[in-house]
């Protein structure tokens, strides 16, 4: 019997430069995602494949749901469209509660579409069309006002329309982090804000229901909420001390940061990253100990997106060959790009093999497919050699990336979703020459070469 | 090509060249290939001996096998030709 073969490897030693987290530890392979052998996923439905749990979504969500409604009587999510759309990832987050939060005329129809009730559909967002008013107003949605323009359409729809529009407005305010996002909605520090809520109470055609911000996105220090939680409610006491009216929710937004690594961090993402505990005590206590009528306290939306299912996704793909560049580096060209893998522009993404344990491991650059030279997944990664054909997987790419992936050279991969059984279900077919030509049209002179 | 005559490599797989104060760890095939090379095997002959202990093929054997004597190159372990 022969023993199994290793590739030989030499590795020159940094002497006087040891890593600051000491020694290496032994790199583990992620052999399942949730019960199924990585090989035996990518041999049915092909590589690279996204892969999502279910199991880790529920469980992320109810985490969140807790830390919350144990510090805070009244609580409601919003499910992020924006961050992950598969109607099966919505589904999930709305089988457990979730209303949806929609930032589009798409994302709304795609809401409506998954049986969410009009009513527990939040409009977000800068761009909404005159035909997207109609329909939320229509539907009884909440929409969150961004500007003054969008303020007075709504006021004119409202006129021949037999329902009172339920609005509220997002404010954007300074709560001591960089970058101020100050983009969306009306400024809360001169006066902005202040001056849309008089308008609309004064206005009389619209029913203030709400409050809304979002400070900004991947936000690594809890106390920026409470600086957000404390100046909303602020806004909110003085609706209710000048007109006597209730504001029926106050709509802290998303931003929660995941446990993905930034690009130029010194620590990583797990040692550094709030829990929801910490974003939950920030947040609940600035509205309790506000000056906000505690008989009345409105209801705590949360619109976080990232923190909710960044964790349940994962990528799984294939190398596809070793290569030393000209310095004598090691890189590794494999079938997932930064196309399908967006956030690999902002994430050091963890990525392990299928299989294999081993201390040996050499600093790789991994390219994705793509001929472009941003294709670069990890700039400088100790990472083990892998083959040809071997598999790898890069955990925590459940946000954004099957929303924001391009359709660029290659198609873009399946999507499948495991149970909490330990089945897999293919949600979202592999694109093909068909799904890309599908909308394409050809000039008749051009029929035939 | 020949290794470096002042190269000292342990057992335990930690090479160190006298003439630049570098030094080096190897995992266990390429501790054995390395000491190989310093007995003066040929490549057919070190391909020959792997093949018989490890469950590897010929060709997968010489990819991997010139990509760690590049490395060497990289790292300017043998003697000036």
């Amino acid at each position: 019997m022969k023993l199994p073969f290793e590739r030989p490897l030499i590795k020159k030693i940094n002497a006087g430069m040891p890593s600051k987290f000491g020694l290496k530890p032994t790199i583990k392979p992620i052999e399942k995602v949730d019960g199924i052998v990585v090989g035996d996923l990518l041999e049915k439905y092909g590589s690279p494949l996204f892969v999502i749990s279910e199991q880790t979504i529920r469980e992320t969500y109810r985490e969140a749901k807790q830390a919350f409604e144990t510090r805070y009587p009244k609580v409601q999510f919003a499910w992020s469209y924006k961050t992950n759309y598969m109607n099966a990832v919505c589904k999930i987050f709305h089988q457990e509660g979730s209303w949806a939060e929609v930032v589009s005329g798409m994302e709304y129809d795609k809401a409506l579409h998954n049986g969410v009730k009009g009513s527990q559909i939040i409009f977000n967002g800068p761009s909404k069309s005159r035909e997207d008013l109609v329909k939320a107003i229509e539907n009884d949605s909440l929409i969150h006002i961004d500007h003054f323009d969008e303020l007075f359409l709504i006021l004119e729809i409202a006129q021949s329309s037999d329902k009172k529009p339920k609005v509220a407005i997002r404010v954007n305010m300074d709560t001591g982090i960089y970058p101020k996002w100050d983009r969306f909605g009306f400024n809360y520090e001169n006066g902005e804000a202040w001056e849309a809520l008089n308008r609309i109470m004064l206005s009389e055609k619209l029913e203030l229901v709400g409050l809304h911000t979002h400070i900004g996105t991947y936000i690594m220090t809890a106390e920026a909420y409470r600086i957000a939680a404390a100046k909303l409610a602020d806004l909110a006491y003085n609706v209710e001390r000048k007109f006597k009216h209730n504001i029926r929710y106050i709509d802290l937004g998303g931003g929660f940061a995941s446990k993905n690594t930034l690009k130029g961090a010194y620590h990583t993402g797990i040692d550094t990253t709030p829990t929801f505990e910490e974003y939950a005590e920030a947040i609940s206590g600035a509205l309790i100990s506000s000056n906000l009528n505690p008989e009345k306290l409105p209801v705590l939306i949360l619109e976080t997106g990232r923190a909710l299912i960044d964790d349940a996704g994962y990528i799984l793909g294939t190398v596809i060959a070793n290569k030393r560049l000209s310095d004598g580096r090691r890189s590794l060209i494999v079938d997932v790009g930064v196309n399908m893998l967006f956030t690999s522009f902002w994430y050091e993404h963890e990525i392990y093999p299928a299989k294999g344990e081993t201390q040996f491991t050499e600093e790789t650059t991994i390219y994705g497919p793509l001929c472009m030279n941003i294709d670069v997944l990890r700039a400088a990664i100790d990472f083990p050699v892998l083959k040809s054909g071997d598999n790898f997987v890069i955990k925590r790419v459940g946000a954004y990336n099957m929303t924001q992936w391009m359709q660029f050279i290659h198609n873009r991969p399946a999507i499948v979703l495991i149970d909490e059984k330990g089945e897999s279900h293919l949600i979202r077919e592999h694109e093909t020459l068909e799904t890309i030509m599908h909308h394409e049209r050809l000039p008749e002179h051009l029929s035939n070469i | 090509m020949e290794l470096k005559k002042n190269l000292a490599i342990s057992d335990t797989g930690f090479v160190f060249d006298a003439n630049s104060g570098e030094s080096y760890s190897l995992n266990p095939i390429g501790l054995e290939i390395l000491n190989y090379l310093k007995q003066g095997l040929k490549d057919d002959e070190i391909r020959e001996k792997i093949m018989e202990k490890y469950d590897v093929d010929a060709s997968t054997f010489d990819l991997v096998y010139f990509d760690f004597i590049r490395t060497l190159q990289q790292f300017d372990l043998f003697e000036k030709s």
